[in-house]
């Protein structure tokens, strides 16, 4: 039975996330695109609770939905306009685009290969936050820091660069 | 509410005879359905309270034709809206016009599968309860600025971008502030937080006496959950005044109403989640469901209350309370409950 019910579930999410993204890629209007990418990052946060990892797909919603496709639509809606009427299409967007296609997809490639998987099938959802909140604070202090310190200076320098120049 | 289910068939017969996926299937249907009914019934209560309150305030009666005292208003108003023509304007675009008002529902829907009415009336016991609900505002933003771009309406298309900005922006201080409750709890779980509290006012969270830094908090929350719900004084993706109604301009019939109830909805989840967070949730001297209720009903009267009291801000104004008052002071809290809490 749950074998059945999280079959279903795995190939609607396989779904909901390839066409959407693939709209994404190809969609013209920009805005289209943008609604579709929120399909397949929701998708994404649907896997990661198949896969048991509940914090880490709320904080894909948080993030990703919440974040940056915001973000992203606030500011697509902003320059509306302006990119409508471009043309976006020569041959040189091409060629950056399939180079840089092929340069992602070789990472992805590399990981997805060099990493064995573990599928943990419909295994009872056990609370991951507490773990993942030790490991953040000990074992990975450093990179947590580090990038916290980061966005802190990507923080200061928005600050700085929308400050007020009346002096 | 899957050990309920599990002792269902167990003891009824007939039903070990039924596929179990059948059963599951059919009981989480029967839950949705329960929660719709009950959010409309909500929703409705509460468009009537919102007029009767605000004809008081005003000196007037509000409602009073249909029914006692207007009291069938609502009735008569779900039936207009139901028989309203569907209109899609010709500029609109049309897939995503018929998306918009769903997504904003749905956004506001599915808190309902956390949210506590008493110790054991819960859909699911989920261990990131409050961390959940936090993020489902997110689905509705997005319904939202798609509602505003899709109307093909510079009107709406205004409310959702001021949307965007002000949900983006609040979010913060509202994290922040649970944050100083879950420095207590030690959990992100809102059956945790609630046991974290007692049964009078002065063990839950809201209280200076438990902690100054939660009572601060909750007042931060209860203005940033203001602010994402667009109530009053923070209702600039709608403003009647300057934008006819924002980002809802087009819609008319049922796309209109999935719309006015996810708005209620999402104020209703706004109360609960609070009352749960600083209130002591289903703690008190009654039984549970009528604590819990007793409390989001009247944190529901006071956001009518402030919707009738407090003028409009400027989006100037909005953000600067956000990020120049209630973020700083949210910090402080974080950082002086983090202390509380390890120190005490």
């Amino acid at each position: 039975m749950g074998n059945v019910v999280f079959a279903i579930i795995f190939y609607a999410l396989v779904v909901m996330v390839l066409v959407s993204a693939v709209a994404a890629a190809f969609l013209r209007n920009i805005v289209m695109a943008a609604f579709a990418l929120f399909f397949t990052l929701l998708g994404m946060a649907g896997f990661y609770v198949l896969l048991g990892a509940d914090f880490l797909a709320i904080t894909q919603v948080v993030v990703y939905v919440g974040g940056i496709l915001i973000l992203l639509l606030f500011g697509v809606l902003l320059t509306h306009r302006s990119i409508e009427t471009l043309e976006l299409e020569t041959r040189g967007t091409y060629v950056l685009g399939i180079f840089g296609g092929l340069l992602v997809y070789g990472v992805l490639h590399y990981f997805l290969f060099s990493v064995s998987w573990p599928t943990p099938l419909m295994k009872p959802l056990e609370p991951t936050t507490a773990a993942i909140g030790q490991l953040l604070l000990s074992k990975y202090l450093l990179p947590f820091e580090v990038s916290s310190v980061t966005l802190l200076i990507a923080l200061i320098g928005a600050a700085y660069l929308v400050r007020r120049r009346d002096t | 509410m899957q050990s309920y289910i599990d002792a269902l068939i167990q003891n009824i017969g007939i039903l070990q005879q039924v596929p179990p996926l059948i059963i599951y299937t059919a009981a989480i249907l029967l839950g949705c359905a329960v929660v719709f009914g009950y959010i409309s019934v909500v929703a409705m209560i509460m468009i009537y309270a919102e007029r009767k309150v605000a004809g008081h305030m005003q000196s007037r009666y509000g409602p009073m034709r249909v029914g006692p005292h207007g009291i069938l208003q609502s009735v008569a108003d779900s039936i207009k809206l139901l028989l309203k023509e569907d209109t899609v304007p010709d500029k609109a675009h049309r897939f995503l016009f018929k998306l918009a008002p769903l997504l904003v529902f749905a956004g506001a829907f599915v808190p309902f599968a956390v949210l506590p009415f008493s110790e054991h009336l819960v859909i699911s016991r989920m261990n990131i309860g409050i961390f959940y609900i936090l993020s489902l505002a997110a689905i509705e933003v997005i319904g939202v600025i798609m509602a505003g771009w899709a109307s093909g309406s510079k009107w709406s298309l205004y409310g959702g971008m001021r949307l965007a900005a002000q949900m983006v922006s609040y979010e913060i201080p509202m994290a922040l502030a649970v944050l100083t409750v879950v420095a207590f709890s030690g959990h992100l779980g809102l059956h945790e937080i609630t046991h974290a509290q007692g049964k009078w006012p002065w063990e839950w969270f809201a209280s200076p006496l438990k902690s100054p830094f939660t009572a601060v908090g909750f007042v931060v929350f209860y203005i940033a959950g203001l602010a994402s719900t667009k109530r009053l004084p923070f209702d600039l993706p709608e403003a009647e005044s300057e934008l006819v109604a924002g980002f809802h301009t087009e819609y008319s019939g049922m796309r209109f109403a999935y719309f006015f109830i996810g708005e209620y909805t999402a104020m209703y989840v706004v109360c609960a989640a609070t009352a749960v967070l600083f209130l002591g949730g289903w703690n008190g001297p009654f039984p549970g469901v009528v604590n819990m209720l007793g409390k989001t009903f009247f944190l529901l009267f006071v956001m009518i209350w402030l919707r009738w009291t407090l003028p409009r801000l400027r989006i100037d104004q909005v953000i600067f309370v956000c990020l120049k008052v209630l973020l700083p002071i949210s910090l402080i809290c974080v950082i002086g409950a983090a202390l509380q809490a390890v120190l005490f």
